[in-house]
């Protein structure tokens, strides 16, 4: 597997940690209610399809990226930064 | 029998080697299963399950049955195919799974019960008594089935991993690959060209038809020769791309010096690569399959393909009376190549009523072989006919039941093979790997003319793929025959007729399989291990599926297929993981005293990648405890050093940084004044702890940040990740200096007095009062000094430069010992942090929050921070909770162990009375008793109870009183003094 850093260019993924959903990024306000930070911490999608994932590109630039992915047929659909991701 | 004038071997190199203890003579390029068909010797091995003598089937590296043993003890290497195996001086091979020989099998007797071993056997034998399974017999099973065996010694051989990069990579080097990579190449693009043989052609080296009117091997030479001028292309013999992966990923391994004893120090055995491509053309060609009838796996009976590359490539022949059976017209290719080389072909026997007839042999249209005789090898099969049966006199059989494209790594990605109705096979799939195109045999082009023309085809749209243009090529002529297969899976009749030879599966099995219901092809293949063994069935598996159809009344391609999963063929473990093993699976982080530790013999301990020293052994000490109450007390008395460099440090600037911190910490970092350190905690966002340590301000917006040794790069990754994901606004950057400053700490009493020789600058209590941090001259080199304690006591951290590290720790060390102080080590640390109740961890593992650490209140109401909206869920600080406290043992035993639990002094040590756990203890030479931490429901509100410290595994109770954590110096009038 190849994911393209937005900085370094196509690396292998060894290259790469892996994080979890690129939900970690929509962090609620303090006082956004119980339900909203227990879907924040815990609830997750396992989509058969398209899922955003944040990658830490930690033997290169040290960046966080956004991957966008096709978990059916693996296809990486589009890379980005993480703070270009942020809704 | 050798063939004069055939071949490509070079025989004016002759070579002795050796099977099973005798001397044979074969030719440079012979492989073992070459050289010993021309040796005559037919018998290779023993069969799996029912130990029948087999010989080899194939002539490439889809053999089931021709595996042998090389090498001796740790490089001893089971299961190597022969026909892949090249021979070379001083080869010894051994064939497997036999006792007492080759030739007399005692096992053999598996043969005669196989009524009882097949398909689902493991399920339905051997089941009472119970107990006997495991006791008696699977290892009697165990002892008779099976293949070769590893010695049980470390293996001394060298495997290394390598990387490669190209435009296209070309799978198999036949008249497509040769053709594509001709193309490619031409035409500038970066090629890798991987064959898994010695020489590259393919079935062009294995047969007599002519390309471009030349002998095939003659039209490979000149192709090879202009591939070998060209820069752009790399050609890869010996390599089997095993796998097809993600993003243009493949995975292939090189066998390096498996064809010479000629192995230089440190030169690889073989090379795992992993090859990055951009476009790649699959020719990786067909393999031919059996016709399963009885007793089809007699030594001398193999594929007609195998007889005419023993023939043509070889120069050998597999016997001297010949007969030949099939489906296709692959047979009187066979026939012809034979009697041309002056072989004598005995019968060719077509199972098709329209097959072609000869003048040069005898062909039965309309037949079928339906049996074989002979005791270690073929001395005669049985024809039938309309007319009736017939035997016919014979020591090698050339059977053709067709061909399967070898569609392997399009199914690696998931992709499903398509069933072929006129080439009664399946064939790729298109676009099954993004970014590969299947061309050739591979993708059911089975003349090689039509190879050639997919080679042209697939290099030119691979190349229009990459932008680039493609040079102007016309196909050479070659040959164009028509295919015209019957199809033919197995000849009825009594007795066992074998599909897969290397795991003993007959047809019988299969059948048995669809009436006692397993009627999915997988559970087929579970139920009668049917294409489960190394060769993963590739002679075999469409045969059986093509009989489960027909067992249960439906189509081959509403059957379906089984799972084709990477690797194409077997690789050792060795070969996946190298470069992965000792310090390469683990590295080791040394600090820059280490060498000055080891020297003092000082035992050291991992933490983390790190080594550190545990304790500094002194003359007349003879046990740990010894060494480190005298560390201990020499830190309480006088003053000690200690490396603490492992801890991370990550160096922060940026005008936000204490805003940074303050989001990142649950305490307030930006108000901490320039030249100050603070303690600081650091939660997960479910409000656990994640990390501690302290924070010093060096500037403005300059700070330097220590983590615990184990959570560095957690911490380095958190940090990013809360700047880049949740605050890009804040202008900050982290770099990780760990590695740069060698730091130590000196503390104790006299540590104030050690450093003032020095360092320049006046350090007394008004310019460095505790928790002041600072820019210093260290012996004329400048450094940092941090008035911070781990251990209670007066203290200091002082930092050079890694470079000075070395030196610094003997001066620190030869100048605290005239003080009557020295080295201490993490023994001795860790009883001074225990006394002070300090937290390590052992304490912070996970599970813990702020509160239960009895650091609730850090948490600053005046800010948001990670983790501080989790942290402040009900359950999080209710009632019971078990927080931290302090024990020391009251009663008759004395002893705390770390991991032991701890119940109400009359309740009974059960799970349901658990009351928490012991996590760190200690001897402590201060207070002359062992010391506990512990979580313990409500501690903090049952100082002075009496709890049960109860140790299930070691058998230990012990009474404890609860105390407060910190046992030593509780108002801290030390660290300050």
């Amino acid at each position: 597997m190849r994911i393209s850093c937005p900085f370094c260019g196509e690396r292998d993924r060894r290259e790469f940690y892996y994080r979890g959903a690129a939900v970690d990024l929509e962090r609620p306000l303090p006082g956004a209610g119980a339900d909203v930070w227990d879907a924040f911490v815990y609830l997750r999608e396992n989509p058969a399809g398209e899922t955003r994932e944040l990658w830490y590109h930690e033997g290169g630039c040290g960046a966080w990226i956004v991957v966008t992915r096709n978990t059916v047929t693996h296809e990486i659909l589009r890379t980005e930064h993480a703070s270009e991701a942020r809704s | 029998m050798r063939i004069d004038g055939k071949g490509l071997i070079d025989r004016n190199s002759p070579i002795e080697f050796e099977f099973d203890g005798v001397s044979y003579s074969g030719y440079q390029g012979d492989t073992l299963a070459s050289a010993l068909l021309a040796n005559e010797q037919r018998l290779m091995g023993r069969s799996f399950k029912y130990h029948r003598p087999r010989g080899v089937l194939t002539a490439g590296s889809e053999e089931p049955n021709a595996l042998v043993t090389v090498g001796q003890g740790g490089t001893q290497e089971p299961n190597v195919r022969a026909t892949m195996q090249e021979i070379y001086s001083g080869l010894s091979a051994r064939s497997q799974n036999r006792w007492p020989s080759l030739n007399f099998d005692l096992l053999s007797v598996n043969n005669l019960a196989a009524p009882f071993l097949g398909a689902g056997f493991y399920y339905k034998t051997f089941m009472w008594p119970k107990s006997f399974w495991e006791k008696l017999y699977e290892p009697i099973i165990r002892r008779a089935a099976g293949l070769g065996a590893l010695s049980g010694q470390n293996n001394s051989d060298k495997y290394e991993s390598a990387y490669a990069f190209c435009d296209i990579l070309v799978i198999g080097a036949g008249p497509t690959g040769l053709m594509a990579a001709l193309i490619a190449g031409r035409a500038g693009a970066d090629v890798i060209l991987a064959d898994e043989n010695t020489l590259m052609g393919g079935r062009l080296l294995a047969e007599t038809d002519a390309v471009d009117g030349k002998a095939g091997h003659i039209w490979v030479d000149e192709v090879l020769d202009e591939l070998r001028a060209m820069d752009n292309v790399r050609l890869m013999t010996r390599t089997t791309v095993s796998g097809a992966y993600d993003q243009g990923t493949f995975s292939a391994l090189e066998r390096v010096l498996h064809h010479t004893n000629d192995r230089p120090d440190g030169a690889p055995l073989e090379t795992y690569w992993r090859i990055s491509a951009k476009r790649s053309i699959l020719a990786a060609g067909a393999l031919e399959r059996p016709i399963a009838f009885r007793d089809n796996d007699r030594p001398g009976i193999m594929t007609a393909g195998a007889v005419r590359a023993y023939l043509n490539h070889w120069g050998v022949s597999p016997g001297r009376n010949i007969t030949i059976f099939g489906n296709t017209n692959d047979i009187h290719r066979t026939a012809r190549d034979l009697l041309s080389a002056g072989v004598h072909v005995a019968a060719v026997i077509d199972s098709r009523h329209d097959a072609p007839l000869s003048d040069d042999y005898q062909v039965l249209r309309g037949a079928q072989v339906c049996g074989s005789a002979g005791r270690t090898g073929l001395e005669s099969i049985t024809v039938r006919r309309a007319s009736g049966e017939d035997r016919i006199h014979t020591d090698c059989l050339a059977m053709t039941g067709g061909w399967n494209p070898s569609v392997h790594l399009t199914c690696h990605m998931n992709g499903r093979p398509v069933w072929d109705r006129e080439l009664a096979a399946f064939v790729p799939s298109p676009d099954a790997v993004p970014g590969m195109i299947a061309a050739g045999a591979c993708n059911g082009a089975f003349s090689t003319a039509a190879c050639l023309r997919q080679g042209i085809e697939s290099a030119k749209a691979t190349l229009t793929a990459l932008s680039l243009k493609t040079p102007n090529v016309s196909a050479p002529d070659a040959e164009n025959a028509p295919y015209e297969i019957t199809q033919l899976w197995s000849v009825p009749g009594r007795g066992r007729a074998w599909l897969d030879f290397q795991n003993d599966v007959t047809v019988k099995d299969v059948k048995q399989a669809a009436t006692e219901n397993f009627r999915s092809v997988e559970h087929m293949k579970r139920y009668t291990t049917q294409g489960m063994a190394t060769d993963q069935g590739k002679n075999s598996n469409v045969a059986a599926l093509a009989i489960l159809a027909d067992a249960t009344g439906r189509g081959i391609p509403e059957t379906g297929t089984t799972t084709f999963r990477p690797p194409y063929s077997p690789i050792a473990i060795a070969a996946f993981g190298a470069g992965a093993e000792g310090s390469g699976f683990k590295p080791q982080r040394f600090t820059t005293s280490h060498h000055a530790s080891v020297a003092r013999n000082a035992p050291m301990i991992e933490a983390g990648l790190w080594y550190r020293p545990s304790y500094f052994p002194k003359q007349g000490e003879t046990t740990w405890r010894q060494s480190c109450d005298r560390e201990v007390n020499m830190v309480r008395q006088a003053v000690g050093v200690c490396d603490v460099s492992t801890l991370g440090k990550i160096d922060i600037q940026g005008p936000d940084a204490g805003a940074f911190l303050d989001f990142v910490y649950t305490n307030v970092f930006s108000t901490l004044k320039v030249g100050r350190v603070r303690y600081g905690l650091m939660l997960r966002e479910d409000g656990y702890v994640m990390d501690d340590g302290t924070t010093a301000r060096l500037g403005e917006n300059h700070y330097v940040m220590t983590t615990t040794t184990a959570g560095a790069g957690d911490v380095m990754k958190h940090l990013e990740f809360v700047h880049q994901g949740l605050r890009p606004d804040l202008d900050v950057s982290f770099t990780s200096v760990t590695e740069q400053w060698a730091q130590f700490a000196v503390a104790g009493p006299k540590s104030r007095d050690l450093l003032d020789e020095l360092i320049e600058e006046t350090i007394d209590d008004e310019s460095w009062p505790f928790m002041a941090c600072g820019s210093v001259q260290v012996l004329g080199i400048p450094g940092r000094l941090f008035r911070i304690s781990f251990s209670g006591e007066h203290a200091y951290e002082v930092a050079v430069p890694a470079s000075y590290g070395a030196s610094l720790f003997d001066v620190l060390s030869e100048r605290a010992e005239a003080l009557g102080g020295g080295l201490y080590g993490m023994e001795a640390l860790n009883v001074l942090r225990i006394e002070k109740g300090f937290i390590t961890h052992a304490e912070i593992h996970g599970r813990t929050t702020a509160y239960d650490v009895g650091m609730g209140r850090m948490v600053s109401q005046k800010k948001d921070c990670i983790g501080k909206t989790m942290s402040e869920r009900p359950g999080l600080e209710e009632a019971g909770r078990e927080r931290l406290v302090g024990l020391k043992p009251i009663g008759e035993s004395k002893q705390l162990l770390a991991g032991a639990h701890l119940y109400n002094e009359e309740a009974e040590p059960v799970r349901t009375s658990d009351q928490g756990y012991v996590t760190s203890v200690c001897y402590s030479p201060t207070l002359e008793t062992m010391l506990g931490l512990a979580f313990l429901a409500d501690g903090p509100e049952r100082y002075g109870e009496i709890v049960k410290m109860v140790d299930h595994l070691r058998g230990v109770t012990t009474l404890c009183e609860i105390t407060n954590p910190v046992f030593f110096d509780p108002d801290g009038g030390r660290v300050r003094g």
